[in-house]
């Protein structure tokens, strides 16, 4: 049964709602709960291994979740196939590994969702990827395939892949994470960029220069718990939790 | 006086590489002395057997004559194949008519053959396909146009091989993938199907497949009711190379990273569009070397037909040995036969590696 809700401003875009998930008998993610408002940027930081990763996959049913609600722009993610889809349509992910699809040009890579899922008519979406290859800055590699693209360059393909699809939302799972250092700071422009666009984000990252910078709220993630949230401000110079502040004295 | 230090470093030319004959065979076959001794021994070995071998083959021997010509020579006697050609490639197909399988294998072979470019595979050529095989079963089957009827049981020689091979292979792959994706799939009734599909048929031989179809499959039939013996042998083949094929294919599927899948998922593709789109081109590529090994043999396993009375070229090769006029010649007669099917052979996988090369992307 699909349970839609009505669109208003002040209806969060995403929901969750008492969240656990197991991974077999372990327990990975405990009782979260999280509202985010169109346009908001969230930055989860936390130890590996705190489930952050895994939790901004429920959101588009990468991973699956034993109980409670996730509801994403009024659909609720169940077992549903068709509201997944809808739900994975309107949710761009970028991965730490960029994923992109190696048999494929650049252009190609950025047109295959377009039109497949959309129905756009090929031109169409043609004219929409290099509009965004122009804005990663990568134009002039449409032509190519991705493994002659460096890391900095694929990343950035991969961001552009996702917005073609013009989604409501942006994941991010640590996608600066598999770089080389001269190449973090190319595909970080590129998300701060989006982030002044108003595009609504969820970033998984240890970078702490772009939470302080970009973020609405940062969060911090512990064994499997929403530790700590705040503005950046509050977060990085007044912890509330032993934890956040160890882990802040361990990064920064 | 010192030179002033430059920014720029300081590019080498790459070492000069040793040419010329020589440098190539000290570099090759003389390195060291096991491979210097290889080299003498091989050389040695080519010396006691490859001028006998010209000799016979092409000084002594005969190309074009009668059997009894033959009587008095030491060389080969090539003149069995010209003499017997026409039987040994179309056998029992009706005198008079035998323009009919040579169009239609010339007609298979040219649409083999334009559609070797990767490129040109669209909606077309498929349906060119469709109409070449209606045209080409036309041709052997006759019945229209006042051609008369032959049936199958006539159809023999190379019509026949490349009909079980071509169609073996062609209708064989999709299977196979079917069948892969079916043991991956996480319904349990599709995947225990497919398990039990597969292992039964790796579990036994073509020889097998093929007698069972010719012999007890029969029995099943309700009383009047026959399959044609040339399709029941067809669909051994085709079932018992699909098994093989799909293995092979889920060595491709399981060589995908999930990352490709999640990536796929993400933009909101479905399963079938995930496979079709991303999954499938990528993994089938990943296994042309391995696909087009079993390809070949399925290709060569054809000859097993004789077991069931079907005349392939090997049978009717055979046919034509044991006519008394031309007995003593095997060796010339399979000699022939090598060579047709070395051609095949090193055409198919000779394009597969070309395929290979196109369809890399640099990664």
């Amino acid at each position: 049964m699909t349970e839609t809700q009505p669109k208003d401003a002040t209806e969060p875009i995403i929901k969750i709602v008492g969240m656990h998930k197991w991974y077999g008998d372990f327990h990975v993610l405990s009782d979260i709960n999280l509202e985010v408002q169109l346009k908001e940027r969230i930055v989860i930081c936390g130890p590996s291994g705190s489930g952050k990763s895994t939790m901004i996959r429920c959101i588009n049913r990468l991973e699956e979740h034993q109980r409670g609600q996730i509801i994403v722009n009024g659909t609720e993610l169940t077992n549903d196939i068709k509201n997944i889809e809808t739900v994975r349509a309107e949710v761009g992910m970028v991965f730490q590994h960029f994923n992109l699809f190696p048999h494929l040009t650049i252009v190609e890579n950025l047109t295959l969702g377009p039109i497949w899922v959309r129905k756009t008519p090929k031109k169409e979406a043609e004219e929409t990827a290099m509009m965004y290859l122009e804005k990663v800055h990568i134009a002039e590699q449409a032509q190519k395939f991705p493994g002659q693209l460096s890391g900095g360059q694929q990343q950035r393909v991969a961001i552009a892949r996702s917005l073609c699809m013009h989604p409501e939302v942006m994941l991010f799972d640590e996608p600066t994470s598999a770089l080389d250092p001269e190449m973090i700071k190319e595909v970080l422009d590129v998300m701060i960029d989006l982030a002044e666009e108003g595009m609504t984000m969820l970033v998984v990252t240890h970078e702490m220069g772009f939470a302080k910078s970009v973020a609405d709220r940062v969060m911090f993630m512990d064994e499997g718990q929403i530790v700590e949230q705040n503005n950046p401000h509050d977060f990085f110079d007044n912890p509330q939790h032993e934890r956040t502040k160890l882990f802040l004295s361990q990064i920064l | 006086m010192s030179v002033p230090e430059q920014a720029t470093r300081e590019y080498l030319d790459a070492p000069i590489r040793k040419i010329g004959a020589l440098a190539w065979l000290k570099e090759n076959l003389f390195n060291n002395w096991y491979n210097s001794l290889l080299t003498v021994l091989t050389l040695l070995a080519l010396c006691y057997v490859v001028p006998p071998f010209f000799k016979w083959a092409f000084v002594d021997s005969l190309w074009n004559t009668s059997a009894e010509a033959c009587r008095d020579i030491e060389g080969a006697c090539w003149s069995i194949v010209p003499n017997n050609i026409k039987f040994i490639i179309l056998g029992f197909f009706p005198e008079g008519q035998e323009w009919r399988p040579i169009l239609a294998m010339i007609l298979l072979l040219s649409l083999v053959i334009y559609s070797k470019e990767w490129t040109r595979w669209n909606k077309y050529l498929g349906w060119l396909w469709v109409a070449g095989l209606i045209v080409m079963g036309t041709l052997m089957y006759g019945g229209v146009f006042g051609m008369p009827v032959v049936e199958t049981a006539q159809w023999s020689g190379l019509p026949l091989t490349m009909m079980l091979s071509f169609f073996g292979m062609v209708a064989a792959y999709p299977l196979g993938v079917l069948l892969a994706l079916g043991r991956r799939s996480k319904m349990p009734a599709i995947k225990t199907l497919c398990v039990v599909y597969i292992e039964m048929i790796r579990g036994v031989p073509l020889i097998s497949l093929l007698f069972m179809s010719s012999i007890m499959f029969p029995l099943f039939l309700p009383d009047g009711m026959t399959i044609d013996k040339v399709l029941r042998a067809q669909v051994a083949i085709i079932l018992f190379t699909a098994a093989y094929i799909a293995e092979v294919v889920r060595g491709g599927l399981q060589a995908m990273p999930r990352g490709q899948y999640e990536a796929s998922d993400s933009l909101g593709l479905n399963f079938r569009q995930t496979m079709r789109l991303v999954i499938l081109p990528q993994a089938l590529k990943i296994v042309i070397p391995p696909t087009v090994g079993i390809l070949l043999s399925a290709f060569k396993d054809t000859s097993l037909v004789v077991i069931i009375a079907l005349y392939d070229v090997l049978k009717t090769t055979k046919v034509t040995l044991s006519n008394p006029k031309w007995t003593g010649y095997s060796t010339e007669a399979y000699i022939f036969l090598a060579v047709l099917y070395f051609i095949c052979c090193y055409a198919m996988s000779s394009y597969s590696r070309r395929l290979e090369k196109d369809l890399h992307t640099g990664h």
